[in-house]
């Protein structure tokens, strides 16, 4: 990275494209805008500090190994994007492709595996299906034995995945659709919007003055059902609490993402030396960045079973963020039923590890007005049309 | 070795009590009530560890758990792979060594610490016991309230022994309703006055305290704040109040010539002491030069006003001090020890991880309580600001080089790099820490956090307090995972169930599957045989005379009221309201979007009275559900829902010979088809116990559920092995069971079905109402895609070859494309056309068969498709879903 990151703007009247909303998602659509299309005049505004949401609380994780084709098509075309980022953005991005594996606990989860990993592979991505013995191997510290409570009966990898420093990728996002002409300005609240002939969605208005654009992409995670009803639009979208921890610092004993649905647990360890942990969704709704402590509990006791070399380890930091997600637990990207108004949203757990993909197919769609192909079949219309693309109970992945 | 104990002071230790201890592998000797870092410092320790990242050699700086410094690996009584040496309690035997901010796991854990867990209720939790958390606590117990008060330390009152302190702190731990916990920390504080505390016990034992309380007091006091200067990280530069803490506590003079830096009145008496423990005092340096402060002088010793110590010099202790003075004077004095107050800012984690908000308190250059935050929570005594020393906001003596003003010791951060990123363009406090790591470490930042903030806020030219620290986040010390695991261990991480017959199937050597939480016999394999082996010799018994299978794990929930029919009809695809007494019907129930989630059968036990059977797996979820959509939905449905999984044994008899062995078990039953047919139940006896016989069947063969009190289970269970002994009857796993519902083409929701299925997809639309009528998940069965021709279907599928076995969860591609890949990445994606749900070995049809979920499978019947897997195809012919009776005459006999 070099020594200078965006710059801070003033709001001009009016652009052509304003995104709310500067996490990653939204940067990342900033920047493909300016340079795969050219549109460089373009705003993207913050309530809060950029990458402070979502951006700032994942665990970092990336993998393409998703069931269905769709899903598959775009989180791999995420992936190949992440395998270029680097060199991309001229940034360090600590993308590490450790290599992702997700523990198969029961019958039903061999099953599962097996299925995934096929449908990886015929769609061209990366997967092997691992035997116990070969899970030791990989990762010795992993309890292989079958003393374990649910014993480890095989597990899906992907070598390709791997975690990236999700502060990092905002920032160079930021940074580079910065230099390209891109407006980034924080601390500015969308509070409503302008509205023109038809009901045509023609600006913000924001704590910072009526921003006016010629077409308007939500990108603000949970917070993106709560903007379109403003303007009388019902998303299918559930906002819960996603808690997250890091461990003390310890010296390394973890060179891979360890992902296990069964006993409720996803690993990784810090270049630094933290234990980077996910937990369970909370299963009510809510906006407070707060989870509830007996989840914490739970992951921890998984996790001291499945790897004992944790019996001494730490909680250093508790945190959640807000998952939005939908009823198929698949995104939202492209138009909506008013004109000028675009959605991404609804990445629900996947968010980080699409963010170059999503950014590229969202770019697309407020360049053009047109789904981009990877993401014609995210649209809003298949929660009427029933053409869901249901990846919560096929793939085996935590929640 | 300039730290030593001294005559005075020490009223926390026990002098006539000798510790041995060792650090780093050298024998010592401390005192019964010192920690370790006192017990280091008094024998003369100046380096504990080495700093994480560039190894610069580093001491103690606090006597508290802020400590940024001094981290140590236990290793005896207990092991701790990292913890602040101001946080051990010393102990005879202790073991420990420097670590340099990162921990090691030992590959083969030593035994840990066990931690029980205690819930508790009471109106008043104090967090803090200190003099204003005791306050607080003994008047919320002479309101009547029953108090929970926790301190962190293993003493009580202030960390400086003051005896009215002691004195409340003793009539609590004797009064009723109030429970006093030191060495306790407050983990976090959560929504409607949840508290998690974590009891450290003397003896290697913890408890981890859930606390609900009506109102939540935080007395958690005040940190020092340090003042960044050059090479301020080396041994010798400590907290002045730590400083006087170790003196006054534990008679531990950490310097013999010692200069006071500070920016406030409160490090003043500490000079006095130190000359009284028989320490010189070089000087106050106080940075004020506006006259502010009113300290009394101390005589004889010097006070510089509008100085700052600019630098230390000496690697491993601090050997001299360089001071600069107004107008750029600059002096060098000898010293061992600078004793830092920056000022002293409110502990406020718990209080602003809960929602609590700050204001800048100028006069103590620091944040305090803004009244936010929740209407339970109250923070009172230093911790909302009261009785803290006014300070001058100074946070770093100012100089050309800045990269050796270190603000962060555990990320050897310094001045110069928070300067740096915002100079980069990062405007933001988190930010910067997202860049420097500051505040990340083991610490959590918390005497560097604010420090920050203010050089951010003074590089943007942003005034005082324009950001505060970052944001906080429990819990308020690290906290171990096996602690908050408590007992949720083996075993117990998901509690086992078993079936009142399980012992019966240990005996006689079944082998186990886990679904949900129960433990079910997959197969009784004889001597020699392998699970297959097994398999199909249970097989043929069920087919050929009988079998009988423990289904006591069949989830059972009794559904009451008047409403429980038409409830039912809510529920189900199929109508419940109208099947007579007597009667049992299956049914299919859908989620919100169209798709199969269980299946079970519903008997009418009486006119309000149902028994609904779930999958074994998902019984909770089912009830769950009713609950949900009754107590939000439909509150005025006159229903009841109880479980009644575990109160019910089951033994499933199937086979064409299962009528004999009933008969044979003894019942006053009529077995007769005529009068006893298929899809009906009775009461009755069995075995002499009461029984209630349903007549289902998930094998395909005629077949009797026999339901009985759990405590009978046993006993009707050893009476069918005996009775059916002349005929054969052989007890059968859930494989078996696989097999056979298979081979009838009976699916299994959650292996043949994964939340995309539709009933029509598996050729079951015929029990799908269509009278107009709702029942969950119709509407999006009208949706176009629900009803698009070329959905996945249920099919049967049969290799080809009539020998190979496709593997489960093998996708189905057209013949031939995906030959030649042998397991590797398709170079283009492969389309796709479905998958192998279950796929068994049959010890009837003579050849393996399947069941697969495939594209407008119902119109390919006769073709060909491959199934790939594991690096092979395997060609399987199309067939219908059914392999075994389809005439049902067997099952209906």
């Amino acid at each position: 990275m070099a020594e200078r990151y965006w710059r801070a703007a003033a709001p001009k009247a009016s652009y052509e494209v304003v995104i709310v909303g500067a996490g990653g998602h939204g940067l990342a659509t900033a920047y493909y805008l300016a340079r795969n299309h050219g549109i460089t005049d373009v705003c993207v505004v913050e309530k809060g500090w950029l990458g402070g949401g979502n951006m700032a609380r994942n665990t970092t994780i990336i993998r393409s190994n998703y069931l269905w084709d769709e899903s598959a098509a775009i989180y791999e075309h995420a992936l190949r994007l992440w395998e270029g980022l680097e060199a991309e953005l001229d940034a360090d991005l600590q993308f590490s492709q450790r290599g992702v594996m997700n523990l198969a606990h029961g019958l039903q989860e061999v099953r599962a595996g097996v299925r995934r990993v096929e449908a990886n592979r015929l769609n061209g991505i990366d997967a092997e299906w691992l035997t116990p013995e070969q899970v030791h191997e990989r990762c010795p510290i992993i309890d292989t034995s079958p003393r374990l409570r649910y014993p480890v009966l095989g597990a899906t990898f992907q070598p390709r995945g791997g975690v990236a420093r999700h502060d990092k990728v905002a920032w160079a996002y930021a940074t580079r659709a910065s230099e390209l002409g891109v407006d980034i300005v924080e601390h500015c609240e969308v509070r409503g919007f302008v509205r023109g002939p038809g009901g045509r969605v023609e600006g913000v208005e924001t704590t910072r003055g009526r921003i006016l654009a010629g077409r308007v992409g939500l990108v603000a995670a949970g917070h993106t059902s709560v903007l379109a009803s403003l303007v009388g639009l019902r998303l299918p979208l559930q906002s819960h609490p996603l808690q997250a921890l890091v461990s003390v610092l310890y010296e390394p004993v973890l060179d891979t993402v360890v992902m296990s649905n069964a006993i409720h647990v996803y690993v990784s360890q810090a270049d630094k030396g933290e234990l980077v942990m996910g937990a369970g969704i909370d299963a009510y709704n809510g906006y407070a960045q707060r989870g509830s402590f007996h989840v914490i509990e739970h992951q921890l006791a998984a996790a001291v079973e499945l790897f004992p070399i944790f019996a001494h380890a730490k909680v250093l930091r508790t945190w959640a963020g807000i998952v939005d997600v939908c009823p198929d637990a698949s995104p939202i990207i492209g138009p909506t039923p008013i004109d000028g108004l675009f959605l991404n949203c609804g990445w629900g757990t996947g968010g980080f590890k699409a963010t170059p993909g999503s950014g590229w197919v969202f770019a697309e769609t407020l360049a053009t007005g047109r789904p981009h192909p990877l993401a014609a079949a995210f649209g809003l219309d298949r929660f009427t049309s029933g053409a869901l693309i249901d990846e919560h109970g096929a793939a085996a992945v935590a929640h | 070795m300039t730290g030593r104990r001294v005559e005075v002071g020490g009223a926390g230790v026990d002098r006539a009590r000798p510790i041995g201890f060792r650090f780093d592998d050298v024998d010592r000797e401390g005192l019964a009530g010192d920690t370790l870092a006192s017990a280091l410092l008094a024998a003369g320790v100046d380096v504990v560890a080495s700093s994480p990242i560039l190894g610069r050699p580093r001491g103690i700086v606090s006597a508290g758990s802020e400590e940024p410094s001094a981290f140590v690996e236990l290793t005896e009584p207990w092991f701790d792979p990292i913890v602040a040496a101001t946080t051990v309690e010393l102990v005879e035997g202790l073991a420990a060594r420097g670590r340099p901010g990162v921990g090691r796991l030992p590959t083969s854990p030593p035994p840990e610490r066990r931690a029980r867990h205690v819930h508790r209720h009471v109106e008043t939790v104090v967090v803090g016991g200190g003099t204003a958390g005791l306050e607080a606590a003994e008047a919320a117990a002479a309101r009547g309230d029953r108090v929970l008060v926790a301190q962190d330390r293993p003493w009580w009152g202030p960390a400086i022994p003051d005896p009215e302190a002691q004195a409340r702190a003793a009539r609590l731990a004797v009064a009723d309703d109030v429970t006093a916990l030191a060495s306790t920390v407050a983990l976090g504080v959560y929504d409607d006055g949840y508290v998690v505390l974590l009891e450290r016990g003397g003896d290697g034992r913890d408890r981890v305290w859930h606390v609900r309380a009506a109102r939540v007091v935080l007395a958690t006091g005040a940190t020092e704040r340090p003042i960044a200067f050059a090479d301020c990280d080396r041994p010798g530069v400590m907290l002045a109040g730590a400083v006087r803490v170790y003196l006054e506590r534990f008679a531990v003079l950490a310097g013999q010539r010692a200069v006071v830096f500070t920016t406030n009145d409160g490090a003043y008496p500490l000079a006095d002491r130190i000359r009284e423990a028989g320490g010189e005092v070089v000087a106050i340096v106080d940075v004020r030069d506006d006259g502010s402060g009113n300290a009394p002088p101390v005589s004889g010793i010097e006070v510089l006003r509008g100085w700052a110590v600019a630098a230390v010099e000496g690697e491993t202790r601090v050997r001299a001090v360089h001071l600069v003075g107004p107008g750029g004077r600059r002096e060098r004095v000898e010293a061992d020890l600078v004793a830092v107050s920056g000022g002293w800012m409110p502990s406020l984690g718990l209080y602003r991880a809960i929602g609590g908000g700050l204001r800048p308190d100028e006069r103590l250059a620091a944040f305090v309580p803004d009244g936010s935050g929740p209407p339970w929570l109250e923070v009172v005594g230093a911790a909302a600001g009261e009785g803290l020393p006014a300070s001058a906001p100074f946070w770093y003596t100012p100089a050309e080089d800045l990269t050796r003003h270190v603000v962060d010791l555990q990320r050897d951060q310094t001045v110069a790099d928070v300067l740096a990123a915002v100079e980069a363009g990062l405007r933001s406090v988190e930010h910067v820490k997202r860049r420097t790591y500051i505040g990340t470490a083991l610490d959590q930042g918390r005497t560097s956090g604010h420090l920050v903030a203010e050089i951010v806020n003074a590089a943007l030219g942003d005034p005082l307090g324009a950001q505060g620290p970052t944001t906080a986040r429990p819990p308020t010390a690290p906290a171990p995972f096996t602690a908050l695991a408590g007992v949720d261990r083996g075993e117990l991480l998901d509690p086992v169930r078993t079936t009142p017959i399980h012992r019966w199937h240990v005996a006689n050597g079944a082998t186990f599957e886990d679904v949900g939480q129960w433990k079910r016999p997959r197969a009784y394999p004889r001597p020699g045989e392998d699970l297959e082996a097994a398999v199909l010799r249970e097989c043929r018994a069920v087919r050929e005379a009988a079998g009988v299978l423990d289904a006591s794990t069949l989830g059972k929930i009794e559904v009451v009221g008047p409403d429980a029919g038409a409830f039912l009809d809510r529920m189900y695809t199929n109508r419940m309201s109208t099947l007579p007494v007597g009667r049992i019907r299956y049914g299919l129930m859908l989620g919100l979007d169209g798709m199969v989630v269980d299946d079970g059968v519903a008997m009418r036990l009486a006119e309000d009275r149902f028994l609904v059977t779930t999958t074994t797996g998902g019984a909770a979820a089912v009830l769950d559900r009713f609950e949900e959509w009754l107590q939000t939905e439909w509150p005025h449905l006159r229903v009841y829902c109880t479980s009644v999984t575990e109160q019910w044994a089951v033994v499933a008899i199937g086979g064409p010979l299962a009528r004999e062995v009933v008969r044979a078990m003894g019942t006053d039953v009529d077995l007769d088809a005529s009068s006893f047919p298929f899809m009906t139940w009775r009461e009755g006896t069995v075995a002499e116990v009461p029984a209630r016989l349903c007549r289902v069947s998930f094998t395909g063969e005629l077949s009797y559920e026999l339901h009985v009190d759990g405590r009978h289970g046993a006993h009707v269970w050893e009476a069918a092995i005996a009775a059916g002994e002349p005929y054969g009857l052989t007890p059968y796993g859930t494989e078996a069971m696989h097999v056979l519902r298979a081979e009838k083409g009976y699916i299994i929701v959650g292996q043949d079905t994964d939340g995309t299925v539709t009933p029509d997809d598996l050729g079951m639309g015929w029990i799908v109402r269509t009278d107009g009528s709702d029942f969950l998940g119709r509407r999006s069965l009208e949706r176009p895609d629900a009803r698009r021709p070329d959905r996945r279907h249920l099919v049967g599928l049969v290799p080809v070859d009539r020998s190979t076995l496709v593997a489960e969860g093998a996708q189905l591609v057209a013949r031939g494309d995906a030959d030649g890949l042998g397991g590797r990445p398709a170079p283009e994606p492969v389309p796709m056309l479905g998958h192998v749900t279950s796929s068994y070995r049959s010890a009837v049809l003579g050849h393996p068969f399947a069941l697969a979920m495939l594209r407008a499978g119902r119109s390919r019947h006769g073709e060909v498709v491959d199934a790939v897997a594991h690096g092979r195809s395997v060609p399987c012919e199309v067939v219908p879903p059914i392999f075994w009776d389809p005439e049902d005459a067997r099952r209906d006999g």
